[in-house]
């Protein structure tokens, strides 16, 4: 874990440090509000805040200042870029968390129903539902219900933040693009639990069928879905940035887009930092939390069968 | 993740396909989409460019069979001409993909040590990252254009396979006729290029192109963003960004791009998944 998290803060400093454009002439024109007439003066600008240092030297002063909570001030609005990425983090949560609650809601009885029910009408349906899910662009279908339900039935806002009512839309869509994700995974380890000794074991005890479905075999198949939880927050925060965009929700990433657009190279590189930390430690956990789950999985074993 | 390319045949190939009709919708949805993206330009009844400045946001009729935009621009022709370079954007980025990928994951895979361990390391970076996040952060540093979008996916999207050529490659090195090779005296230089390589190059294609579907929502999506495509160029994505401020008089705009950028994607993973399924019957479900 250790060595990808350098490897990601090595890749967010040279990000920056490829970059076309002088960080000298950026700054002196974010301090004196006029672009840089006097050579004199950038030189020594440039030699104060180190750039003419070598690389590895500039990464380790990036690297042990970012390990500090500073990563540089934004071009754009001369604030610092660590202050920004908080305040913008919770809105992006907030359209997280209610995306994965719209998710959860739709996958899990469809991923239980359609593995109940295999080859029904029922299963057929959810399985062509998330065929299509998977193929439609998530802006594309932001558009769709804004135009059903923001322009047509007026029930909900088109756009922007305030009230709970602007996250409904948002959340709906970033929600339902995860849906054909999730349930499919849910069928098919319903499918594999339901094959366990377990369920002829409850069955036979004379349980009802839908206590042997739900607490037998459901919790069982739920812990497949843990494994999955790296790939579903970097689907949403993926998500999140066209989504964000759509419906100007003031997130993490409309303010990767807006620094894009702006070259605002500091912003763009406390982004990518901070999203891979995010990464590595939500993949940290969900490897401890296996064991914990089902201590029949020993950490030793690991990392070796990841590599492969 | 595939440890069977010997499963791969070409002659079972079309029969079997043709058992399978999820995968035979999405073969025609490709092939008519493919079609429109070589004869679009014919098939156009006017120019993508042109500006009827007396027609601007008309709505569909016999003029203009699917409307005009914001500059009188006749949205049909659009259309068919995006086409060509939302899909053909996609064939090309796969093309790179694969060549990195079978590159460095030979390499990796024959020669071992060193060169295995900092190739790994790389390939272990790139995915820890959300691929499309790492893809705008590379397009943020090269700045916005076509090249630099299909630069930026190609970079994040080549890991993956890199990793699955290596595992092929540590796979069929210890076939019986790479030692037997090695016995006649080739070269390693030779085994690998003439041995290995060929061995396990069609299912990696084939692989590869399974991705054609997300790299095409991919790239839609840059170019969706303005990171892509730049006006008045005709593209699918970029279509629906210039679509969206008009979408609520004239919902055309962004219905029809849409609906052909989800109808490809839908086309070839439809396809891809079948051949999957073909290759390793284990992923069907």
């Amino acid at each position: 874990m250790l060595p990808v998290w350098f490897a990601i803060t090595l890749l967010a400093f040279t990000l920056g440090a490829v970059a076309p454009g002088d960080p000298a002439e950026a700054i002196y024109y974010q301090t004196f509000g006029e672009p840089p007439t006097d050579q004199a003066a950038l030189d020594r600008l440039r030699e104060e805040i180190g750039l003419n240092d070598p690389f590895l030297l500039r990464y380790g002063r990036w690297t042990y200042r970012a390990l500090s909570g500073d990563l540089g001030t934004s071009y754009r609005t001369g604030s610092p870029v660590w202050s920004q990425l908080t305040s913008r983090l919770w809105a992006t949560l907030m359209l997280a968390i209610g995306g994965v609650m719209v998710a959860l809601v739709i996958a899990l009885p469809l991923g239980v129903l359609a593995a109940v029910r295999q080859d029904s009408p029922l299963d057929l349906t959810a399985r062509l539902f998330s065929l299509i899910g998977a193929a439609i662009p998530s802006y594309w279908l932001a558009y769709l219900l804004i135009l059903v339900f923001a322009v047509h039935l007026h029930w909900l806002p088109v756009a922007g933040s305030g009230s709970w009512l602007h996250l409904v839309l948002p959340c709906t869509t970033l929600g339902l693009s995860g849906v054909a994700l999730l349930s499919r995974l849910l069928r098919s380890s319903m499918l594999e639990a339901m094959g366990n000794e377990y369920m002829r074991v409850a069955r036979s005890k004379g349980l009802p069928e839908r206590r042997v479905i739900l607490v037998h075999a459901l919790r069982n198949a739920l812990i497949p879905l843990v494994t999955v939880m790296g790939t579903m927050l970097g689907f949403l925060l993926s998500g999140a940035i066209v989504i964000e965009t759509v419906f100007a929700w003031p997130g993490l990433g409309r303010m990767m887009i807006e620094a894009i657009s702006f070259r605002d190279y500091p912003v763009i590189q406390g982004f990518v930092l901070f999203a891979g930390t995010v990464f590595v430690l939500v993949n940290l956990v969900v490897d401890v939390s296996y064991t914990w789950i089902d201590p029949r999985i020993r950490l030793a074993g690991g990392p070796e069968d990841r590599r492969r | 993740m595939m440890d069977s390319p010997s499963k791969f045949r070409g002659r079972r190939f079309p029969r079997l396909l043709r058992r399978n009709r999820a995968a035979i919708v999405g073969l025609v949805i490709v092939t008519v989409m493919v079609g429109i993206g070589v004869l679009g330009p014919m098939l156009a009844p006017y120019d993508p460019d042109t500006q009827f400045r007396g027609s601007r946001l008309q709505s569909p009729g016999p003029e203009f069979l699917l409307g005009t935009d914001n500059l009188g621009r006749d949205l049909l022709s659009r259309l068919l001409h995006g086409a060509r370079l939302s899909i053909g954007m996609a064939a090309l980025a796969t093309v790179f993909i694969v060549a990195i990928a079978v590159f460095v994951g030979a390499v990796a895979g024959y020669v071992g040590g060193l060169a295995d361990d900092l190739a790994m390391r790389v390939v272990d970076t790139i995915l820890a990252f959300p691929g499309i996040i790492l893809a705008l952060a590379i397009v943020g540093v090269l700045g916005p254009g076509l090249e630099n979008v299909i630069v930026s996916l190609v970079l994040v999207a080549w890991a993956g396979y890199a990793r699955l050529v290596r595992g092929l490659v540590l796979e069929t090195r210890e076939k019986p006729f790479v030692e037997s090779a090695l016995a006649v005296g080739c070269s390693r230089t030779r085994i690998l290029l003439r041995h290995i390589v060929p061995n396990m190059i069609s299912p990696v294609i084939v692989l590869g192109s399974l991705e054609m579907g997300t790299l095409i929502l991919a790239l839609a999506g840059l170019n969706f963003l303005g990171l892509g495509v730049q006006p008045p160029t005709a593209e699918w994505g970029s279509m629906l960004n210039q679509g969206r401020l008009f979408f609520q008089s004239q919902p055309q705009l962004m219905i029809y791009p849409g609906a052909m950028i989800s109808v490809t994607v839908l086309g070839f993973n439809l396809l891809g998944d079948g051949i999957r399924d073909l290759i390793d019957p284990r992923y069907s479900g």
